[in-house]
């Protein structure tokens, strides 16, 4: 083995990020939850003139549901396949 | 770093916006935006408790799963100057836009995952340089070590500028402030949480842009009626091979790329875009931090189907603004073909979804800035200050020390953005200058992963080579007229070709005259040697790696199938 290799396994092995950084999903999930219902919220609640803007499309109501379904399937996913962090050594 | 095209593609170089961009922005954008701020510093936060050991800040300790890097992967390309310029791109040369994607990044991105990720996965290297210290040696090393690291700060303070260009005219703000308040949220974030948080914020950047042009397309598209209606209008206005991907690409005949079929296929997709997505640092990284063999070479994989698709995103708008402003970009408008992105976030989106664009566009922005930032601070650090200044100090020291690197980094941007703010000509020109060191990468990665005999001396020699090679054609063949090459990106592509051949015949060349690395220091580097860690391959392994839809050969083999396949409809 070179010293590159005995070097990086040793820091491999004392490496903290597996067992301590937390999850994505959560974050994705909780954010794009958020953003879902404030832009379905401003969807629910259009007016005229940004109707006409947008080709009589409501597009905050519909990127705030999509927004929302993404987030949800993030939260989903979490739950039902949690990582299970690898125990620390020490 | 920018892919191939935005590189040395002047659209992208010079973002200049049109006056009169301003978007009607109210409250409830700003709450979408400062959310987003929020999060991201919060991201660095909690990323901060993973960071023991510098392999946890450079390479998030190798142990991130492959949709997380793969994503990264490909959001790290996604910067904004990618996204406007791309639609810029869309919108100036139409439908052949869709050749940076399916045949200048899917075939290398799958090169990358299938046959060059177990010599750098295994290896245990931590940056693209130190392959080449360890299968060349140290002058191939030091020059692409010094060279990334300069090029990774000027890009991100070109990213810095052109990020203060959108702001100011589309939100107003001075662009000072702009700067400052960006390149103050990457220094924290970065700085704090390492890697791992540059990569989650990669991951969530990807899902909010996506979330910024759906919308876009989906309203614009409606607009000109239709794709029926969009390609309607464009045969009438910009004629048949505007909405083909290869008309008018016969040798000889004229288009407005300036390239034909060939230097198209050998230029960007094989010499270009090999040498951007397969030795660039800022993308290997990802791969690299990936936690076992199977999650790294599945990584660019996964990014390769996420990015034949956004081509669409990025086309449309384009094409809809050519529609919707037929003299966008000539001096009959006001507007520039970059203008193409902001102008229908302008014209089409109500508060709200236009909030969500804002941030988007500013996400990417800053995404573009941390991936460069990311992958200098490791090479800086295991690279240069490990290796020729303070070596063999404690872990701890060099952690301490890639923080201090990073916040330099950061700051050294920000001063080159203000820079380029006043001397914005030769920003532009430095980075075509440098666009030409990549494309000899390619050929002495490739020569020293395949030839066991390819000399220690012919790594340093084949790079100054090609980079040579690559600037006598553009600069004196093609700028002095000796040979006549219609478009600047022609003469690039071309003077790419004439690089990779110039390093591949001067290494051979070297090679016959200079001694050969000894064969043991060459295990597991170079195709056909033992590599010492095979045994090791296996470990780290998990349950459920060899799942059909996880077998990287599938997968790389799937993207190039459908890559191919989305060309079928542009090419008749």
């Amino acid at each position: 083995m070179s010293d590159l290799q005995k070097e990086v396994s040793d820091l491999e092995r004392k490496s903290a990020t597996a067992a301590r950084l937390f999850d994505i999903r959560r974050i994705i999930g909780g954010l794009f939850v958020l953003y879902g219902v404030i832009v379905t919220i401003a969807g629910l609640t259009v007016s005229d003139a940004d109707l006409k803007k947008a080709e009589d499309i409501n597009i905050n109501l519909w990127t705030g549901l999509g927004m929302l379904a993404l987030g949800l399937f993030f939260l989903i996913w979490l739950k039902l396949r949690p990582v299970t962090a690898p125990e620390p050594e020490e | 770093m920018q892919s191939p095209p935005s590189a040395t593609h002047p659209a992208a170089t010079h973002i200049t916006l049109a006056e009169g961009l301003r978007l009607p922005t109210n409250g409830l954008d700003y709450v979408i935006l400062a959310i987003y701020f929020v999060v991201v510093l919060g991201i660095g936060f909690a990323a901060r408790r993973s960071v023991r050991t510098s392999l946890d800040f450079f390479l998030s300790g190798r142990s991130l799963p492959a949709w997380v890097t793969g994503l990264a992967f490909v959001a790290a390309n996604l910067g904004a100057t990618e996204i406007l310029g791309m639609a810029a791109t869309g919108a100036q040369y139409g439908v052949a836009v869709v050749h940076w994607y399916w045949i200048g990044a899917i075939p290398a991105m799958v090169f990358l995952g299938l046959v060059m990720m177990p010599f750098y996965y295994r290896s245990k290297v931590r940056s693209v340089p130190e392959f080449l210290l360890q299968r060349f040696d140290r002058s191939a090393h030091l020059l692409s070590s010094a060279l990334f690291a300069f090029a990774a700060v000027l890009i991100a303070g070109v990213n810095l500028y052109a990020l203060a260009i959108v702001v100011e005219a589309l939100l107003g703000w001075p662009q000072w402030v702009a700067i400052v308040v960006a390149g103050f949220f990457v220094l924290a974030y970065i700085t704090i949480g390492g890697l791992s948080s540059a990569i989650y914020n990669e991951v969530l950047q990807f899902f909010v842009i996506l979330a910024a042009l759906i919308p876009i397309c989906v309203i614009g598209l409606k607009k000109v009626g239709g794709w029926d209606g969009l390609t309607g209008s464009l045969e009438q206005s910009h004629g048949d091979n505007y909405l083909s991907a290869w008309g008018g690409t016969g040798i000889g005949d004229a288009n407005p790329l300036g390239a034909n079929w060939l230097t198209i296929i050998l230029g960007l997709g094989f010499v270009l875009s090999f040498g951007y997505w397969t030795t660039n640092f800022a993308e290997v990284q990802r791969a690299l931090s990936a936690k076992n063999l199977s999650a790294a070479k599945r990584t660019p994989l996964i990014a390769a189907f996420p990015k034949i698709f956004i081509v669409f995103l990025v086309m449309i708008p384009g094409l809809v603004a050519a529609v919707l402003v037929p003299q966008i970009g000539t001096k009959g408008s006001d507007l520039t073909y970059n203008d193409a992105i902001p102008y229908l976030m302008q014209e089409l989106l109500p508060n709200g979804v236009l909030g969500i664009a804002v941030t988007g566009l500013l996400a990417a922005f800053m995404a573009g800035m941390a991936a460069n930032v990311s992958s200098f601070n490791t090479v800086f650090t295991y690279d240069i200050w490990s290796k020729y200044v303070v070596k063999g100090r404690e872990d701890g020291y060099y952690l301490k020390f890639g923080r201090l690197i990073t916040a330099i980094g950061v700051l050294a941007s920000i001063g080159t953005a203000f820079i380029a703010s006043s001397f914005s000509n030769i920003m532009s020109y430095l980075q075509t200058l440098f666009s030409f060191f990549n494309v000899p990468m390619f050929v002495v990665f490739i020569i020293g992963m395949f030839w066991k005999r390819a000399s220690m001396k012919s790594g340093v020699w084949g790079l100054v080579a090609g980079t040579t090679a690559a600037m006598v054609n553009y600069f004196w063949i093609y700028k002095q007229g000796v040979v006549d090459i219609p478009t600047d990106q022609g003469a690039n592509f071309v003077s790419a070709i004439v690089g990779f051949v110039a390093g591949a015949v001067v290494m051979v060349a070297v090679t016959l005259f200079t001694a050969p690395k000894p064969e043991a220091e060459l295990a597991g580097l170079v195709y056909g040697t033992v590599s010492l860690s095979d045994n090791e391959a296996a470990e780290g392994a998990e349950a459920g790696d060899d799942a059909w839809y996880r077998k990287p050969a599938l997968l790389g083999w799937g993207a190039m199938v459908l890559a191919a396949a989305c060309y079928l409809p542009y090419s008749f």
